[in-house]
């Protein structure tokens, strides 16, 4: 019998809740649906005059994916935790950051990723032009992942609390602004032809992945050893 | 050696038990005693480093556990009231998980052997939730078969399981104690181990 | 003198000490209002620009100040707690959150009232009053996380840790709603001409004095009443004069 790596038991971890969720693909879909519906529903809402719908669009599929994303955070922990896992990751030879870093990167393949997938199509809906549809789905792709990592502490610190779901927005909301504000920033300043102003959005939402992909994990992990007391 | 001083544990307003002490050495296992909601869980938790004591040290090999952190846990095995399965994989998915969290890699041919010594021939590859609460209890206990980790602490290992597996988790226990290992438990079945001296640690 | 601190670290000797230092606090608090807000009513000159309405810089700067250093302070209190596992920083940071809560929602309320005159609308998405909302939303999350759990030793260290990370983001958030006010050319409170009246600096700087003094005397009661219940079942609250009574 060998021992794992490090690098192993990421993988390990990833490829596991990846199977989980193969397993039970309807969870995925109600997440994907619920942003497809969301999007939607804004014409519906403010009328469909183009010219509007063009101005709203990153903002309103950006929020949509931040309110998706909430959806699913739920879940990051919660099964681990009620069925016994959770214990046996915190008694892993390994940190226990690595552990929470798989479990975040597999919860944005399964909730994150479909998300930037669709968002060009939603994109149409809303008649944005292409050099606008590339920054939007770029935006996503750097800013989702900052979401799950995020949402990570918020379901780590709401662990087993009755009400959880609702807590865990209003903890994890506020703070998700900034990624929210640089992502529409970037779709903003193209539309524009503001392309300096384009670059930097996209710069800072990448300086916050990599601030997050260092941080989160270790502070998730925190949240996790207070949460099972 | 697990060297436990003077411990203290309380959950919110009441205290469990306080200035605990004792020494478990190699080869040696001990029951913990005593009644519902005694902290029988909560001291094993504590061992585990789930819960923080209010006062006291737990010691391994003469350095806190708190200071050796995954160092610690590379030497422990830890069996809950929960069986930390998923109802959605199969017994073998299952077990190489597990044993992944534990840092062993475990190739297909070794879970499945590990499995049927379990008792679990012909269910291997059943999701997990079509098994009976036993069986699963099994599948849990396969953990036991696996790994060198040197302190076991076993919170109500015999429960759901039939007379077989009983005598199977005594065997398994009593190799372990063989190889030097340590053994400490709750149990509110019967469990003995010919030729072993049984400590017994009673909190009230 | 040598004071020893840790002495005064014990919730049952600081229950006490804080006792005899509330009106030290409030008093002053109190008296100092009236009279900064007697000379930033009556003594200070009307504003050229704003006319008298810009009166309310006198309640809403203070509120404003106030708002972000309590949340760092009470950020600093619980990280305290959280790392020297001291119970008193953490009751100190689930006192001080109500406060903050209460001038945050101030600073936005006189906001809004001084925005009705300025813009002829109640609300603007300026940055300063952009970031104060997120502000509240944060303490909001900090009270309701430490109502939510309740084991109040989880509940200290889960709301300490997101007081933590809310701190670290506090800063980023600033920063990126000011680059999106920019970007999208909104409106900016600037207070108008640069050289403010002495009595205006008088009546700002008395207000923010008795605001502090006031957030100090407040927290110190509620730090009081939540020792009280946190140890009510020792032997020296049972032994309080005024709990036998």
């Amino acid at each position: 019998m060998n021992t794992l790596s490090v690098w192993q038991l990421l993988v390990l971890v990833v490829r596991r809740d990846l199977l989980l969720a193969m397993r039970r693909r309807a969870d995925v879909f109600t997440t994907l649906i619920f942003f497809v519906m969301v999007v939607s529903l804004f014409p519906l809402g403010v009328g469909s005059e183009m010219e509007l719908l063009r101005k709203m669009a990153p903002g309103v599929l950006w929020v949509a994916a931040l309110l998706a994303s909430m959806l699913s955070l739920g879940r990051l922990f919660s099964a681990d935790y009620v069925d016994g896992t959770l214990e046996q990751m915190m008694l892993a030879p390994q940190s226990l950051s690595i552990l929470v870093l798989g479990k975040m990167i597999a919860h944005w393949m399964v909730s994150g990723l479909p998300l930037v997938l669709i968002a060009p199509v939603l994109g149409i809906q809303f008649d944005l032009s292409v050099p606008a549809q590339g920054v939007l789905v770029l935006g996503l792709l750097l800013g989702t992942p900052v979401l799950s990592m995020i949402g990570g502490i918020g379901a780590a610190l709401t662990l087993g609390l009755r009400g959880g779901g609702v807590l865990l927005s209003l903890l994890v909301l506020p703070l998700c602004i900034p990624v929210l504000i640089f992502g529409t920033g970037a779709v903003y300043a193209i539309s524009a032809g503001l392309n300096e102003a384009m670059v930097s959005n996209l710069a800072l939402l990448a300086a916050m992945l990599m601030f997050s992909l260092v941080l989160t994990p270790w502070v998730s992990a925190q949240a996790l050893r207070i949460s099972m007391e | 050696m697990l060297e436990v001083s003077h411990l203290a544990c309380s959950r919110g307003d009441h205290r469990l038990f306080s200035d605990l002490s004792f020494v478990l050495e190699s080869g040696q296992i001990m029951q913990v005693q005593g009644e519902n909601g005694s902290g029988k869980t909560s001291l094993l938790r504590t061992l585990c480093g789930f819960l923080s004591p209010e006062s006291g040290k737990i010691l391994w090999d003469g350095t806190d556990m708190r200071e050796l952190a995954e160092d610690y846990f590379a030497n422990l095995l830890y069996l809950g009231h929960h069986n930390a399965i998923k109802d959605e994989l199969s017994g073998v998915e299952n077990l190489r998980i597990s044993a992944g969290l534990a840092g062993i890699a475990l190739d297909d041919k070794q879970a499945v052997a590990a499995l049927r010594r379990m008792g679990l021939k012909g269910r291997e590859r059943l999701p997990t939730k079509v098994l009976s609460q036993g069986q699963r209890r099994r599948v849990a206990l396969v953990r036991l078969l696996l790994g060198n980790a040197k302190l076991w602490v076993l919170d109500e290992p015999l429960a759901a399981l039939d007379v077989g597996a009983v005598e199977l988790v005594q065997t398994l226990i009593a190799e372990h104690l063989a190889r030097q290992g340590m053994v400490i438990f709750t149990t509110h079945q019967p469990l003995e181990i010919a030729g072993m001296e049984m400590r017994r640690l009673s909190l009230s | 003198m040598a004071i020893n601190w840790f002495k005064y670290s014990a919730p049952s000797t600081f229950y006490g000490l804080a006792g005899k230092l509330i009106p030290w606090f409030a008093l002053p608090a109190a008296v100092l209002f009236v009279i900064g807000l007697y000379i930033g009513f009556f003594i200070a000159p009307t504003d050229a620009v704003q006319g008298e309405a810009y009166r309310i810089i006198f309640i809403h700067v203070p509120a404003s100040i106030l708002s972000m250093f309590l949340y760092l302070i009470m950020a600093g209190y619980a990280a305290l707690g959280l790392i020297f596992n001291t119970r008193l920083s953490s009751m100190m940071a689930s006192a001080i959150a109500p406060t903050g809560a209460l001038f945050a929602f101030i600073s936005l309320w006189t906001g809004a009232l001084w925005g009705k005159p300025m813009w002829g609308a109640w609300w603007v998405w300026d940055a300063r009053l952009t970031s104060e909302l997120i502000l509240l939303f944060l303490y909001f999350g900090f009270i309701s996380l430490h109502a939510s759990i309740d084991d109040p030793r989880r509940a200290d260290r889960a709301a300490a840790l997101l007081a933590v990370v809310g701190s670290v983001n506090v800063p980023i958030i600033y920063f990126s709603v000011k680059w999106w006010n920019t970007l999208h050319q909104g409106s900016t409170i600037k207070f108008t001409g640069t050289s403010m009246h002495v009595a205006m600096q008088q009546a700002m700087f008395i207000t923010l004095v008795a605001c502090w003094l006031y957030a100090i005397a407040v927290a110190l009661t509620r730090v009081r009443s939540i020792i009280l219940e946190r140890e009510r079942h020792t032997k020296w609250v049972a032994d309080l004069a005024e709990v036998k009574a």
